[in-house]
Order: C-alpha cells, then sequence, then structure tokens
C-alpha cells in the first residue's frame, strides 16, 4: 500500500500516548511506590525503602491467609465455573425447540454488573429474611437459619458460589462456539464405526475443544484471580480475613489503611504472580492471531 | 414406541437439564425483580412470602423520587457514553494501522496491549487516584472516563483489530488505484463495512463501563456518582430498605442485559481473540 512509513505510527499516536498516560505511568508509579514507605496522609516524607515492604510482606500473618485464600478462591471459583459451564455447552448444544431463547436467558448472570450480584446474593443469603436460609428451612436440610457471610467457615465459600453464578456463562457461550465448530461429519463417521457418546466425547469432542478451553481457563484464571469487586461488595474481605483475597487486601490496605507503598507492593507481588499465566495466554493468542 | 421412549429420553437427558440450568440463570436476577414489587411488611416476613398479594410500584417511585438515583444514572449514562466514544475513537486508528500496515514493532505493540489488559486493577488504581487528585480530575466525569479506558483501549483495540482483518485488503487497494486518497478509502469504504463490529465494540465497552465499580468508586464522589457506586452506597446508608436497593438493582442490570445479549455474538470471537474460529 502506497504511503510514508510513519503513517501507521500516525495512526497509532493517539491510543499510544494515552496508554502511556492512564496504564504505563500508573503501573510504573506501582513500581516505584512498592520501593517507598508512602503513607497518603504523609506525603512530603516518602523515604526509600528498597525491598523493605516486600519483606515486611513475610512477616505478615494476613498477606499468607490472602494469599491461600486467593489460591482457594480461583481453583473453587474457575473449576466450578468451568465444570457448570462444559455441562451447559453440552446440553445447548443438542437441538430442541426452545434452544435459541435458553442460549439467550443463560448468558444473563455474565451481563450484569458486580455489585448487583454482590447485592442479589447478599439478599439471598440474609440471616433474616433470605431466600436460602427459608429453602433450606423447608425442606428440612437446616434446623435453624445460618448466617452465610458473617461465619468464617462458610463466607468463602458462600462468595465463590456467587462467582461461580457470575461466570459460568463466560465458559457455556465460548466451549459451544468450540462444539459447533467440530464439523459434524465427524460425530456422523464415530456414530457409524460405533462410537458410544462417551467415547465420542473422548475422541472427537475433546481433541477439537481441547486448545479453546485452555485459552478460556487461563482468560478466566487471571480474570478471577483479579477481581474483588464482589467479595468487597458482599464481606468487605471479613469476618476476619476469611474472605480475603490478594487483589483485596491490596486494595483494603492502600484504599482503608492509606498505605500507598505497603499496598502498592502487595499489588505488584499479585501482578507477578499471574505474569506467568498471562504469558502463556499471550503467546498462545499472539500465535493464533499471526498464523 | 420406540419413538416415544426417545422423545422421552430426550426430555429427561436434554430438555430437562436446559430447564434446570436456565433456571439457575436467571432465579437470583427474578428473585430481586419479585422483592422490589413486594410491599415493606411481605419484605420483612419469615417464612418468605414468594409472591406478593399486592404487588406495588412504590418502591420505584421512592427510589426516583427521593433518592439520587436519576442523577446517578444520568452520570452512568454520561460517563459509559464518554468511555465508549472515547474508546472507538483512539481505537479506531490504531486498529487500521494494525491491520492494515507491516511496520516494525506491530507485534510488539499488539502484545502490550493484549497483555496490559490482563494487568489488575489494584495495580492502577492507586498512582491514578494521585494523579487524578493532583490534576484536579477526581470526581469529574473525565477522571471517571479515563479510569474506565484503562480497559477500554486495549480491549477495543484487539477486537476491532480482528474485525478490520476479516474485511479484504483488496477492497481498499481498489479504491486507491481508483484515485481515492487514503482518508476517502477510510471513510468511504472501511467504515461502512466495519460498521456493525465498530458498533459492537462500543457497546461493550459501553456495558463494561455502566457495570465497573472500582473505578467509578475510587475516582467519584458527590459530584459525579455512577450507580453501581450509589448502589454500594445505599447498602450502608438503608441497611433494611431491600425494597429500594432491589428495585435499584433491577432497574440498573435492566438495559446492560439487553445491549449484551445483541452484543454477545461479537463478543466470543474478541474475548478469546481468535482460539474460537467462528
Amino acid at each position: 500500500m502506497v504511503g510514508n512509513r510513519f503513517t501507521p505510527y500516525l495512526f497509532l499516536a493517539p491510543a499510544l500516548l494515552a496508554t502511556a498516560a492512564i496504564v504505563l505511568y500508573p503501573v510504573a508509579s506501582t513500581l516505584w511506590m512498592s520501593l517507598h514507605d508512602f503513607v497518603l496522609f504523609r506525603p512530603h516524607s516518602v523515604p526509600f525503602v528498597g525491598f523493605g515492604n516486600y519483606a515486611r510482606l513475610l512477616a505478615d500473618e494476613a498477606f499468607w491467609i490472602s494469599l491461600w485464600n486467593s489460591f482457594v478462591w480461583v481453583g473453587l471459583a474457575v473449576g466450578l465455573q468451568f465444570a457448570l459451564g462444559f455441562g451447559a455447552a453440552l446440553v445447548l448444544n443438542e437441538s430442541f425447540f426452545w434452544r435459541s431463547a435458553a442460549r439467550a436467558l443463560i448468558i444473563i448472570p455474565w451481563a450484569l454488573p458486580s455489585v448487583i450480584i454482590g447485592l442479589m446474593f447478599t439478599w439471598i443469603y440474609d440471616y433474616n429474611l433470605g431466600l436460602l436460609n427459608d429453602l433450606l428451612l423447608r425442606i428440612g436440610v437446616l434446623d435453624g437459619p445460618v448466617a452465610w457471610l458473617a461465619r468464617a467457615d462458610t463466607a468463602l465459600l458462600a462468595v465463590v458460589a456467587a462467582l461461580v453464578w457470575q461466570g459460568f456463562p463466560f465458559f457455556a457461550v465460548v466451549i459451544l462456539a468450540g462444539l459447533q465448530a467440530i464439523p459434524s461429519e465427524l460425530h456422523e463417521a464415530a456414530e457409524i464405526d460405533g462410537a458410544s457418546r462417551l467415547q465420542r466425547l473422548r475422541h472427537v469432542v475433546w481433541p477439537g475443544l481441547k486448545g479453546v478451553i485452555l485459552t478460556a481457563l487461563l482468560l478466566r484464571t487471571i480474570w478471577v484471580a483479579n477481581s474483588l469487586d464482589v467479595i468487597l461488595v458482599m464481606t468487605g474481605g471479613g469476618p476476619g480475613y476469611a474472605t480475603h483475597t490478594l487483589p483485596l487486601y491490596a486494595f483494603l490496605r492502600a484504599y482503608s489503611g492509606m498505605e500507598f507503598g505497603y499496598g502498592s507492593a502487595l499489588a505488584v507481588v499479585l501482578t507477578l504472580f499471574l505474569m506467568a499465566l498471562a504469558t502463556v495466554y499471550v503467546r498462545r493468542t499472539m500465535r493464533e492471531a499471526f498464523r | 414406541m420406540i419413538e416415544r421412549r426417545s422423545r422421552l429420553r430426550r426430555l429427561l437427558e436434554i430438555e430437562l437439564p436446559a430447564l434446570l440450568l436456565v433456571v439457575v440463570a436467571v432465579a437470583p436476577y427474578v428473585w430481586m425483580a419479585i422483592t422490589s414489587i413486594k410491599p415493606d411488611s411481605d419484605i420483612a416476613r419469615f417464612p418468605v412470602v414468594y409472591w406478593p398479594e399486592m404487588p406495588t410500584l412504590g418502591h420505584y417511585a421512592d427510589l426516583l423520587a427521593r433518592t439520587s438515583f436519576p442523577k446517578n444514572l444520568l452520570d452512568s449514562l454520561i460517563v459509559a457514553t464518554c468511555a465508549s466514544l472515547l474508546g472507538l475513537g483512539l481505537s479506531v486508528p490504531a486498529a487500521y494501522a494494525f491491520s492494515r500496515f507491516g511496520f516494525v514493532g506491530r507485534r510488539f505493540l499488539m502484545t502490550q496491549f493484549l497483555t496490559i489488559n490482563m494487568f489488575p486493577i489494584v495495580l492502577m488504581i492507586i498512582p491514578l487516584f494521585v494523579a487524578m487528585r493532583a490534576l484536579g480530575l477526581l470526581d469529574t466525569v473525565l477522571g471517571v472516563v479515563l479510569g474506565h479506558a484503562t480497559f477500554a483501549i486495549p480491549f477495543a483495540i484487539w477486537m476491532l483489530t480482528s474485525y478490520l482483518n476479516g474485511i479484504p485488503k483488496e477492497l481498499d487497494e481498489a479504491a486507491m488505484v481508483d484515485g481515492a486518497t487514503r482518508l476517502q478509502t477510510i471513510t468511504r469504504i472501511l467504515l461502512p463495512l466495519a460498521a456493525p463490529g465498530i458498533a459492537s465494540t462500543g457497546i461493550y465497552v459501553f456495558v463494561a463501563s455502566w457495570n465497573e465499580y472500582l473505578f467509578a468508586m475510587m475516582l467519584s464522589g458527590q459530584n459525579v456518582r455512577t450507580v453501581t457506586v450509589a448502589l454500594q452506597l445505599f447498602i450502608g446508608e438503608y441497611t433494611i430498605q431491600w425494597g429500594l436497593l432491589t428495585a435499584g438493582g433491577t432497574l440498573v442490570a435492566l438495559p446492560v442485559t439487553i445491549l449484551f445479549l445483541f452484543v454477545q455474538r461479537h463478543l466470543v470471537g474478541g474475548l478469546t481473540a481468535g482460539a474460537v474460529k467462528s
């Protein structure tokens, strides 16, 4: 194509400048802050502490609890979202007359704002008036109401359940699209060869879906590991540290504690953990994009 | 006989699970909507009243007449519209460059835009807050919009690049051979063809901005307050006013759910960026 060799950079310049200002500058600034003892209400005394904030982490019990909770949170939430979404995709891949309505309705949780999801589930989990206690008492599973979000042993699971609800449609939609990309001739050939439904799943569906599933899992793991709004709305991290995850702890230290230096160090540690996953995802996607 | 049995089997193996899934997917939202039309006396009763004898729109009337909610809706509308327009304004030219030119640093820059999309919000939000405070942009529409641009720009660039890649290059080459300038080629050939992709990208950014909470909470205040932040404040302010809260939640979720249903088909490709071949 004709044109000056600077033309593409001209088209890119606005986006690059904006990104440098609102993404790269903040990230660099977070790295800088993480090496300083920066407290908001003491803006003129910001001593350099080197890796002091990071050293402090190691002795911080709340950090270790948050880290462990993050693993539980990501493992359970992503695992269950995937299982439910995979099941949903298999069901919705069959034909029945109200299938398109079912497909549309199933996406609703994905579209809702996290704050509303937090709100809805807080209401459902309510100790005095909640739907969950009501239903479980009626069918006799519970003898008395449970304060789902206020008990250390149920709070994290209750929030995970809300996130599973929010996230399973993503897997359902992505896997369904992958299923439909598998040519129907393959299914027919396998059926003629006498393959059972399970064998077809193993030898026809799985090889065709592997790539899609891995990408979706990576993307979702990164997303869930980063997300803190649903927890923030539902429990604020409590009771105690029961629902503290790493991003939430970083946010609370910076926002409520005004300890920007320490909060930044926590954010950097979270990013380092995710970097490995993000690298794999980015590599795969770039390979696809530049085939 | 065989026919009927297999029909029953299909019902049990496919339609029943599908129905269950749909119920799971919509139940919390439906429950919120039902709660919003219950009179306070019904809301406060246990065991739970599943359907009110006297449904009421009173909570909606209260919400719109007695709280700041209408102003919050307007703020959210303005912020999401601006975020969407800003995102597109910066991303359409960038996507054009990525899609139509080969240049030094192309692959590197595309990788960077994909990578920053993975950055945790907590990595950026504190310095953004400090910078906005220094620039006097806290509690302004521009401040919140710039916060939302952090995810809007990289996402829109990727989605639009993949859409533009689907439009054959020969079309713009033919136009330029016929004597059209680059600008004419873009505005008369490429943009009309890319309109559906641009529209879905814009709608997706709108929905994401409307739904966003953390940036809006950190960067807004008394003057500009989006609905998600306002609702969260209601939770603290009126702890037991579930009628108001559920009415607000129902209203906030409705428009974006409808918009989202329109664009989700395009979204799958953008989200997994080519992993699903449609």
